[in-house]
């Protein structure tokens, strides 16, 4: 049976792994290729970088820390931030990542995701969506004959929550997955950083408009909560950062945890065998 | 014998469409001398291949014809070597895909058809497509009787999956391990020296890098046998 995944995610700053609570307040959390080995043997099922440096001069470092971590590390590996053009990708891709994940660039110019779903597949083009709860008046977007205004309570956010867009953060997602997008990962701008849950409307509402897999982000505090996103939220896997960073639980508790609620998951390393 | 001693040599064959380069430094971490390349020479004078895949299937028929390694990759087979296919590669085995209007290399019979999930009760959360995560697999034949890349592998064990389309070989003999997305789904494919799995070893950790490491000692010892 196919298992939830359970991701964390490092936010990676010139090299290094950070964590901000609501994207403000970076504190250190330590060298990537290690928190990597770490969450592996964890039995993390896969790992997401956010590259959040700020200087594209920089950008350099982070083929460095996916090169390194993919020559140690065998399970999937995600890369986003500050990806615009099929280069970039391509550069990330022959590094070692497995999928990227494509956000603001997305956003400016959708046929982003059709030229690199139809390049390298869609199962390496992950759809990252910052989204936040917005009363108020919808303005106008819209993509060719496609209106992508909002509809919905969720809008989409860019710039970590600062700028917001026109777009209804469900139909993007839904016009995403139909660009050939083959995954989205859905963050909540309300709940980030909160450790108050995931917002389960927006995770449900998402869930069901696409017909590909959704990852769950923002608000993570305790397993009950991934157990809500999981099913409540209909996701299909649940990423958190700063819970497992800072030592609160690992993932191996996680994983025990949503086992005996009658969630399928990869079960933590037992049994395993030496690495050759 | 000593894998120290007898590096067995493995070509990734790169037809430019897949993810070669975790295949490269799963089996450099396994032992083996790795070359990856889309050369028909150093294909013909390896003692393993592995044919790695992500993507789409005409996009890599097509590269493989134009690097001319449609016809070497038969004869690879044909000599008895191992070769082992992983994902797309897999499914470029078989003589058809849904996905694409190329012929396969056709040295598996059967097809491959995309994944169909039709409307389910309302209310319950329908099958994603692609099938992409972690999925359990157990294996056709008992431990001791199946291919020796497949052996200490427990039954109910996770890898990592991602495709929209799946084997459907027409011998059933031929399906090695199942998984199950809405039914069962073959997993793994065992012709002879013709090894596949649909899932990708090299993303699936520990037990992951034991089959690559199965299949490094295995084609050093069927090289030395062809020695000897």
């Amino acid at each position: 049976m196919l298992a939830h995944r359970i991701i964390p995610c490092l936010d990676i700053d010139r090299g290094r792994v950070v964590k901000g609570v609501s994207f403000v307040d970076l504190r250190d959390a330590g060298d990537p290729a290690e928190l990597a080995r770490f969450y592996n043997e964890a039995g993390a099922d896969e790992l997401v970088f956010l590259d959040i440096t700020a200087s594209s001069d920089d950008r350099d470092t982070m083929v460095d820390v996916v090169r390194r971590v993919s020559s140690e590390v065998f399970i999937p590996l995600t890369v986003g931030g500050g990806l615009r053009s099929i280069d970039d990708i391509r550069r990330m891709l022959e590094a070692g990542a497995d999928k990227i994940s494509l956000n603001t660039a997305a956003i400016n110019r959708p046929e982003l995701i059709r030229e690199a779903a139809a390049e390298f597949g869609s199962q390496c083009i992950v759809l990252a969506i910052d989204a936040k709860r917005v009363d108020g008046p919808a303005g106008v977007a819209s993509e060719g004959e496609r209106n992508l205004a909002a509809e919905s309570p969720w809008r989409v956010f860019t710039h970590g929550g600062r700028n917001a867009t026109a777009l209804d953060a469900v139909k993007w997602a839904g016009y995403g997955a139909e660009l050939g997008a083959g995954e989205i990962l859905i963050t909540s701008m309300d709940t980030d950083g909160q450790k108050t849950g995931y917002d389960l409307e927006l995770l449900r509402a998402i869930s069901d408009a696409v017909p590909i897999p959704v990852i769950a982000s923002g608000g993570a505090g305790n397993l009950d909560h991934m157990y809500d996103a999981l099913h409540e939220g209909r996701s299909d896997a649940v990423l958190a950062a700063s819970i497992f960073h800072f030592g609160e639980y690992t993932v191996s508790e996680a994983k025990q945890y949503l086992s005996d609620r009658g969630l399928p998951v990869r079960p933590p390393a037992v049994g395993r065998t030496r690495t050759p | 014998m000593n894998e120290q001693e007898h590096r067995p040599r493995i070509v990734v064959i790169n037809h430019q469409a897949a993810n070669i380069h975790s295949v490269g430094k799963a089996l450099e971490r396994c032992g083996a001398d790795v070359e990856i390349t889309g050369s028909a020479a150093a294909l013909s004078a390896a003692d393993g291949a592995v044919l790695p895949g992500v993507g789409a299937s005409d996009a890599a028929m097509r590269a493989l014809e134009e690097l001319g390694l449609v016809e070497p990759i038969r004869e690879f087979v044909r000599s008895g070597r191992p070769l082992l296919s992983v994902c797309l590669g897999m499914q470029l085995l078989f003589p058809v895909s849904d996905e694409g209007q190329l012929p396969g290399l056709d040295l598996v019979g059967g097809r491959v058809v995309r994944f169909e999930f039709g409307k389910t009760d309302p209310g319950s959360p329908r099958l994603k497509v692609p099938h992409m995560g972690w999925n359990s697999i157990r294996f056709t034949a008992p431990d001791d009787e199946r291919h020796p890349v497949f052996r200490g592998i427990p039954d109910g064990s996770y890898f990592y999956f991602v495709h929209s389309y799946h084997c459907v070989p027409s011998d059933a003999s031929d399906v090695a391990a199942e998984t199950e997305y809405g039914g069962p789904v073959c997993a793994a494919v065992v012709k002879g020296e013709l090894i596949a799995t649909q899932f990708h070893p090299e993303k699936s950790a520990d037990l992951g890098l034991k089959i690559y490491a199965n299949f490094v000692r295995h084609v050093a010892e069927t090289a030395a046998a062809r020695v000897a």
